[in-house]
């Protein structure tokens, strides 16, 4: 079992030395732990990120602007950040899309969070926590990001929050003067929800090549294909990215599969997409530690076969990211339900929020 | 053999009295759950704190050694230093009383401690054996470490007749005897454990043992140049002031006359009461103040740890009342005694039970809590005070 942790900083190999090697004199522990005293930011067991500033952006939505500890190794525009904070003495993790481009020149990174009312992370963002305060910077994750070529023709349609990973693209593509035909399509509920509106007028004041029509659900029905097509009417030519509501996603995806070429249409889903692959035909599992058997049908992760059967398993994300749930594979192989792939080898360190039996297999877990 | 058993207090117990108290237990353990949160995680997060600046300071003070303040100043600060990281820091993490925080380091499967006992053996001989049989005879291998007598029932054996000896070297080198009983020697004799294994735990005991060795004994000691004999001896007094603290505070713990031992026959079938009756009558506290507690790693607070082993130490001070409350209301034992007099009786048995015979001592009977003074109390009226009882049920007889 292991406790999900920030990534692991890049530092000079000098440095590097220099702490294996002090090691003799602080063991147990290791350097780190007392160069933390001095400052916790100078610690490479994890990265570390300070609350820079945070930036209201509608009544439910605020930027929460980050400085890491170290220089920040870069992200793709449209990737999302595992961030831990601690609330209330225990510390909590959650993935939100960058919103920052990787290149920005103070080394700064953000988030954008809506307010969750009933939810643990989003109002600590957006409510409590101040300037100055640290987080934990985890892995950078996803595969939703602007196509490399860079195509000529795009076009962005986005939703509410889903915009935040856009907005990273859309910064992107601004540095790298690139904004020259790009067509963004954007649902909100009401004109004063849209989140980075001022920005995103200011690009469109800027590059006239970047052309903005928003939808507004208050005076009219959810945004579908057939809005869309009206509003841009060479989507067929334009490679597309969407992100946003499961239900506009779907219609997006069958109606490009039907009308256009699904080859051109990315979708972030902020799930992963489990059954994206294969689903195999499931399998029994046998939990050697906590001694319990289950039994996953088709598509089901071995973490939740197990749950179901009564076992206590640590997990953190679900959807493969943290490692948190992760057990060593005694026996048997195991399917990854994202890309439908077998695999295992015996004593291999399986994820069992995404990995499902392939037959019968044992944990150490 | 009947005049060594000693009738214990969890028979006098019905299966719905033993129901009801297992309620009452968990209920503790579930409010002090509850209400976790921040001013526990800064808690440890200043003792962790504490001892390294301590740490950092003592060596830079010993860096001087050749002084005589200095060597006084720095082995004392990293003796006080090495006590607070095995015991209040140590101890509890490994036992996974700030698990709860989800913090990486500050967790019972990564933290690794400053004694030459590797986490992982010691988390299964302490936190599994000793934790889960506690003081069942022949299953704890805490109760006399393998080496000694220290019940009566356990059979006399022309060796114990050399036990106030290597009990002294043992109270002087425990890091050491720690490790080694981790291995467990009864299963490797009995073949319980593959030689495999025994041959992997040596190789761990030995990779700590060279580190910490070489961290002590080696490295620092060159760190004061011409002088390093002075700070040789400081680290090597630092540790031995450790391992003599720390087998006082454990010994207390299970071996005070007080405590009572089981046979596996009557542990058989045992319901989540009869684990809390267990738990409660084989261990004893120590009386002291907030700093004595802190530099025995609360376990001062012995039963209240054993009852919640993963509850974070600094609560125990707490739950105690309402712990006592309980064993006053089902008529049973809390205990308890100050150190020196506990520490006495501990060496008194060690010295009796290297000869053979010796019986069980008297035992102290259900717990009653004291008179308040009388200016804080209402006048008596017979009755026991039971405001600290929580949602007190009739008494039981």
């Amino acid at each position: 079992m292991m406790i999900e942790r920030g990534a692991t900083p890049e530092v000079s190999p000098i440095r590097k030395r220099f702490l294996r090697g002090a090691r003799a004199l602080t063991t147990p522990l290791v350097p780190d732990d007392y160069i933390a005293l001095i400052n916790p930011m100078w610690s490479t067991k994890e990265l570390l990120g300070r609350i820079e500033r945070i930036q209201p952006e509608t009544d439910e939505a605020s930027t929460v602007v980050i400085r890491p500890a170290f220089v920040w190794p870069g992200h793709e525009p449209g990737q999302y950040l595992r961030i831990g904070v601690a609330i209330d003495g225990r510390r909590h993790w959650r993935a939100y899309s960058l919103t920052s481009d990787p290149d920005h020149p103070d080394g700064l990174i953000s988030i954008t969070v809506k307010h969750v009312p009933e939810g643990r992370m989003s109002p600590h963002f957006t409510r409590r926590i101040q300037p100055g305060a640290t987080v934990f910077l985890g892995g950078v994750e996803g595969t939703f990001g602007l196509p490399d070529p860079l195509p000529e023709k795009l076009l962005f349609i986005s939703a509410g929050s889903g915009i935040t990973p856009i907005m990273s693209m859309l910064r992107e593509l601004e540095r790298r003067g690139a904004l020259a035909d790009v067509v963004h399509v954007h649902s909100e509920r009401r004109a004063d929800g849209v989140i980075f509106s001022d920005l995103l007028n200011g690009m469109a004041e800027r590059h006239p090549g970047y052309v903005r029509h928003e939808h507004f659900t208050e005076s009219r029905e959810r945004l579908g294909p057939a809005a869309i097509a009206e509003l841009c009417g060479d989507w067929r030519e334009r490679h597309a990215l969407a992100s946003g509501p499961s239900e506009l996603l779907d219609a997006i995806t069958e109606h490009w599969e039907a009308e256009g070429d699904a080859d051109l249409l990315d979708i972030e889903r902020f799930q992963p997409r489990i059954g994206g692959g294969a689903d195999g035909s499931g399998g029994t599992v046998r939990f050697r530690v906590t001694d319990v058997e289950a039994k996953c049908e088709a598509g089901v992760p071995i973490l939740a076969g197990g749950e179901e059967a009564g076992a206590k398993l640590q997990h953190g994300c679900r959807m493969g990211i943290c490692h948190t749930c992760v057990g060593k594979l005694a026996e048997g192989r195991v399917r990854d339900l994202r890309t439908g792939e077998v695999h295992g080898e015996q004593g291999e360190m399986i994820r069992i929020c995404i990995n499902a039996p392939e037959g019968h297999v044992e944990v150490e877990l | 053999m009947s005049t060594k058993e000693i009738e214990n207090p969890l028979h006098r117990l019905s299966d719905e009295q033993l129901e009801q108290l297992a309620k009452e237990f968990d209920a503790i353990h579930d409010e002090v759950y509850d209400d976790l949160g921040a001013e526990d995680a800064k808690y440890i997060r200043s003792v962790i704190e504490f001892h390294r600046r301590l740490v950092v300071l003592s060596r830079i003070v010993l860096m001087a050694s050749r002084y005589k303040p200095a060597w006084v100043l720095g082995t004392a600060g990293l003796s006080v230093a090495k006590i607070l990281e095995n015991m209040e820091i140590g101890h509890n993490v490994m036992h996974g009383q700030w698990d709860w925080m989800n913090d990486p380091d500050i967790n019972s499967q990564t933290w690794d401690w400053d004694t030459a006992s590797p986490a992982s053996a010691w988390r299964h001989s302490h936190n599994y054996v000793h934790h889960t049989y506690t003081n069942i005879r022949g299953k704890d291998k805490d109760l006399g470490y393998e080496i000694m007598r220290i019940d009566p029932n356990q059979k006399w054996h022309p060796v114990y007749l050399a036990q106030p000896v290597y009990n002294v070297i043992l109270m002087l080198f425990f890091e050491w005897g720690v490790a080694l009983h981790d291995l467990d020697f009864d299963a490797i004799r009995s073949g319980e454990k593959p030689l495999r294994q025994v041959k992997g735990e040596l190789r761990e005991i030995a990779t700590k043992g060279v580190r910490q060795a070489l961290k002590d004994y080696v490295l620092f000691p060159a760190l004061s140049g011409k002088e390093w004999k002075k700070t040789f001896y400081a680290n090597f007094t630092a540790n031995i002031v450790r391992n003599i603290w720390s087998n006082a505070i454990i010994f207390c713990g299970h071996f005070p006359d007080q405590t009572y031992t089981f046979t596996q026959k009557e542990t058989e079938n045992e319901t989540r009461g009869g684990w809390y009756v267990r738990q409660l009558t084989g261990a004893a506290n120590i009386e002291g103040g907030p700093l004595f507690h802190l530099m025995s790693g609360n376990l001062g607070y012995q039963v209240e740890h054993h009852l919640y082993p993963d509850m974070p130490s600094s609560r125990y001070g707490q739950i105690a009342p309402k712990v006592r409350a309980i064993c006053e209301r089902y008529g049973l034992p809390y205990n308890t005694g100050p150190f020196l007099k506990q520490w006495g009786m501990v060496q008194r048995t060690i010295l009796r039970l290297a000869l053979p015979g010796g019986k069980p001592r008297q035992k102290p009977g259900p717990w009653k809590e004291p008179e308040k003074p009388a200016d804080s109390a209402p006048p008596s009226n017979g009755k026991v005070d039971r405001s600290t009882a929580e949602g007190a049920l009739a008494p039981f007889p």
